[in-house]
């Protein structure tokens, strides 16, 4: 049996943002995760954008997070070393009927008190956006929306809060929760049962699940499908900005805008599910991107695409995200309806939950040691010449580059296998450093990377997986 | 930084590398330098253990790792020095210089009077033919499956199905079955071999494996690792057809669904590229818009052979050493090579005119025929003419051209016999 203070169930952006949060002030906290690694699952399948919250519903607590996270992330990203660039979003009107569309939006912007929307007229978004479609009538600029990192932003905050004293415990399913008296006891879990005052859902997809464990199960969640293009770094259309559609009454649609490392992405669906292990890519879904997008962005073209991928987002019967305490359940605190925002609204969460958790009666004392900066893998592919030499002199595995698409050494997958929380996996290391992220998807580098997993982590080689318990990447040696 | 100065730079030790250091070295090159990021020479060819290759150049059948230690002994007895381990990160050709890195330099700068390309070609993937279903383990590109088993002795899966019948898919095939898997299919969308005839034969029919023509994957099924697949035949637009869809159970899937010259590099040094080969456009001395620049093999175009390889990556090395030395002759008058009925494209793409070496132009066919003439011309006039039996996209052809009869643009088209 382990004992600590607080469990949370979930290694997501938010589960993690609120891990380190805690991690703050002196008390125990275990991260429990079913998957191999943090982050592995809707955290790691999304639009990677950082929202300003300009199109919220005013006035409910999805609104107050997103607008209240934006602007941390500057600072935050540079404490925690991930990649963060502020581009902004523009939503250009192609059609009169969604030109007469744009006042509504701004003014509903200013009631989540996003006062930097600007409109643009067609002339000054074509020149912003050279590729968009010549048609344009006008728009409106959002400055503050940006892009992430949304991997390492999760890696960044775990290992930051473990290096702060939380326990993670991954490749492990929490199975049940023990109440008393009206009180949370302890989680089981399929590893060691945890004795525990406080039990933090974070859980997403999985949240109705936790919730009806212990009776409060007054809503379901069912998995909204997403599906992606990444599009090559050399695509021959690109974008500078997040260029997104004017949404409808049905869905916010579907976008186009480059990621934090240069590719283009482009998507997503939005499909309704019951099955919330589904994650297929499907011809009709990949169609209707093209179709949609190419209304925004004539001539982008997604037969240069590197990979496509698809998240499900955990969205909740009723609607709405939502934050629960229960005075007949001391000590569990249920986050639910964390959907296409959780990734911007993770750290305001963080701080959201631990002062909610204040207020109803939990005694924090602030840890005089707490270690607020995190470094992360350095990126010799992104160094000048001078820095690249200085590295690999140092340190010969930084002079071996092992992804020549990506060009990652052997130096910076060692580097993100052996730090906390270290990679497992093959989709562990690709999602730190980016092995096996470029056009030849590690056709190259994959046979490198089981080795060096296999050789790091003392494993034959038959138990390296590409993420989770079954994924073996081999069946073993030959002779 | 770790400099070297040589006379001709080679990027790449594989089969088209080493034929060219060996001919610039035998064309009179002082410093031959390989720069190869394996550890060691032979590129693709180490881990292509099967018998088949020199049956042109040496008249004989040689493993890849036969054929390549030929050239590379050679290589080596001429003099050539080699840069092992080491990945080049850019060519500059403006500076004549090409910056790699290595865990025993670190960085390092190679000051060459000319640089040959020879990086090869990689495997086109199944995001790139954006097969619908799951993304588990067990999907490999077949050269990876192949370095994997070959190379690094590790098995990838039991029960197979491969898709796309490219040379390597079918030799895979072979040696999975020769390993002990169990090959269920190779399924192949067009309605025509994607590789050698002698491949079907040696690697399919010999060991009883199906080959599905006209017929692709439509889903893949597998949480963790892959389950099965879904198999349909598709129509003449190669649109599946879904009342043909049929499910094969499978714990891998190799794809062998064509080769992309590796050309990161010459794009970056801003060398003129063909959007039809995806390689760099060169002339009949394999030299690229940047003059110092010459390519090779693979890496210009994907060729079916090693021994065109070889043979290309010869005529390469010695005109990069004739370059290093100034003997380079340029007549300043320089021709299109034009692809014409049923030619896809001409490698190379331009002929300067003069000199006394005749010309062969390699091509691939649009569509498989049989009967047929290959025929050049200026403008009206026939220069060469050559009748074959069949022609097939899966095999390249060449025609010589003669170099004195090249007055103008040199077209190549394919005539059906009447």
């Amino acid at each position: 049996m382990l004992k600590t203070n607080v469990v949370v169930i979930g290694a997501g952006a938010v589960g993690c943002a609120v891990a380190r949060e805690l991690s703050k002030y002196q008390i125990g906290v275990i991260v429990v995760d079913k998957n191999e690694d943090i982050g592995g699952d809707a955290s790691k399948s999304n639009s990677a954008i950082i929202h300003t919250g300009y199109d919220a519903s005013p006035g409910t607590l999805e609104s107050q997070l997103v607008v209240a996270a934006n602007p941390m992330y500057d600072q935050l990203t540079r404490d925690l070393d991930v990649p963060f660039r502020r581009i902004g979003a523009i939503l250009p009107a192609i059609t009169q009927e969604q030109f007469e569309k744009l006042p509504a939006i701004k003014e509903k912007a200013f009631n989540n008190r996003v006062y930097d929307v600007e409109y643009k007229t067609g002339p000054e978004l074509l020149e912003m956006e050279p590729n968009l479609n010549p048609e344009v009538k006008g728009g409106l600029y959002i400055p503050r929306e940006s892009i992430i990192d949304p991997f390492i932003w999760v890696q960044a905050l775990a290992e930051n809060a473990n290096e702060n004293g939380v326990a993670f415990l991954l490749n492990t399913r929490v199975t049940g929760i023990t109440t008393e008296n009206g009180k949370v006891r302890s989680v089981q879990t399929t590893g060691e049962e945890i004795e525990t005052d406080y039990v933090i859902n974070a859980a997403a997809l999985y949240c109705d699940e936790i919730a009806a464990m212990v009776g409060k199960a007054d809503y379901f969640v069912n998995p909204r499908k997403g599906q992606f293009y990444i599009l090559d770094k050399n695509a021959s259309c690109q974008v500078e900005h997040i260029v997104l559609p004017i949404p409808t009454k049905l869905t916010k649609g579907k976008l186009m805008c480059p990621t934090i490392h240069g590719n283009m992405l482009v998507g997503p669906t939005a499909e309704d599910l019951e099955d919330k292990t589904d994650k297929d890519i499907t011809t009709e879904g990949l169609e209707s991107i093209e179709a949609d997008v190419k209304r925004l962005i004539p001539n982008v073209n997604v037969r240069e695409t590197v990979t496509q991928y698809c998240g499900l987002r955990p969205n909740r019967n009723p609607e709405g995200l939502h934050f629960d305490m229960w005075d007949d359940l001391e000590g569990f605190v249920n986050l639910s309806g964390v959907r296409s925002t959780g990734l911007t609204l993770s750290p305001a969460m963080g701080k959201y939950v631990v002062q909610q958790m204040m207020n109803h009666g939990l005694e924090l004392t602030f840890k005089e040691n707490f270690v607020k900066n995190r470094k992360g893998v350095v990126r010799f592919h992104e160094m000048d010449r001078d820095a690249q030499e200085k590295l690999a002199a140092e340190n010969p595995a930084y002079g071996r580059v092992i992804c020549r698409c990506e060009t990652i050494t052997e130096g910076e997958i060692l580097d993100c296998i052996h730090r906390p929380l270290g990679a497992r996996s093959m989709d562990a290391v690709k999602r730190r450093v980016r092995a096996g992220m470029g056009r030849c998807q590690g056709g190259f580098c994959g046979p490198k990377v089981i080795e060096l997993l296999a050789r790091e982590w003392n494993m034959p080689v038959e138990q390296v997986r590409k993420n989770n318990e079954g994924s073996y990447m081999v069946v073993g040696r030959m002779r | 930084m770790y400099e070297i100065k040589c006379d001709v730079a080679i990027i790449g030790a594989g089969p088209a590398g080493l034929s060219a250091a060996v001919a610039a070295k035998k064309e009179g090159a002082e410093e031959v330098l390989l720069i190869e990021r394996d550890t060691s020479i032979g590129g693709i060819l180490q881990q292509c253990i099967h018998p088949g290759f020199g049956l042109t150049y040496f008249k004989e059948e040689l493993t890849g790792p036969e054929y390549a230690g030929r050239f590379g002994d050679e290589a080596l007895a001429l003099g050539t020095k080699v840069l092992l381990d080491s990945m080049v990160l850019e060519v500059v050709p403006e500076e004549n210089a090409v910056y790699c890195v290595n865990a025993a330099y670190g960085m390092t700068k190679v000051c060459a009077k000319s640089i040959v390309l020879a990086m090869g070609c990689r495997e086109r993937t199944r995001a790139a033919i954006q097969i619908p279903g799951s993304r588990p383990a067990g999907i490999y590109t077949a050269g990876a499956a192949q370095r994997l088993i070959n190379r690094q002795n590790a098995m990838v899966g039991r029960e197979v199905v491969i898709l796309g019948s490219g040379d390597i898919g079918m030799i895979m095939a072979r040696r999975m079955s020769l390993e002990g898997a169990h090959v269920k299919a190779v399924v192949e969308i067009m309605d025509f071999l994607a590789g050698l005839t002698r491949n079907k034969v040696q690697c399919l029919d010999d060991f009883g494996i199906p080959l599905k023509l006209a017929h692709t994957i439509t889903r893949i099924v597998g949480s963790q690792r892959v389950e099965g697949v879904y198999v349909a035949a598709v129509d003449e637009h190669r649109k599946p057809i879904p009342e043909t869809e049929e499910y094969i159970p499978c714990d891998t899937l190799l794809l062998s669904v064509g080769l992309i010259p590796e050309n990161e590099l010459t794009c970056k040094a801003a060398v003129k590229m063909s959007c039809i080969t995806n390689g760099p456009e060169v002339n009949q001395y394999m030299q690229t818009s940047a003059p110092c620049v010459f390519a090779c093999g693979n890496v210009v175009h994907v060729n079916d052979l090693v021994d065109n390889v070889t043979v290309e990556s010869m005529r390469a090395g010695a005109c990069a050493a004739r370059y290093a030395k100034g003997e380079l002759d340029h007549d300043s008058r320089v021709v299109n090579a034009v692809p014409g009925n049923h030619v896809r494209y001409l490698c190379p793409q331009y002929i300067c005119c003069g000199g006394n070496e005749d010309v062969k132009l390699f091509f691939r066919v649009l569509a498989p025929d049989s009967a047929v003439t290959i025929i050049a011309r200026c403008g009206d006039e026939v220069i060469a003419a050559k009748k074959v039996k069949r022609v097939s996209p899966g095999e390249m052809e060449h025609i010589l051209v003669p170099i004195q009869k090249v007055t103008g643009d040199v077209t190549v088209e394919i005539k059906k016999e009447e």
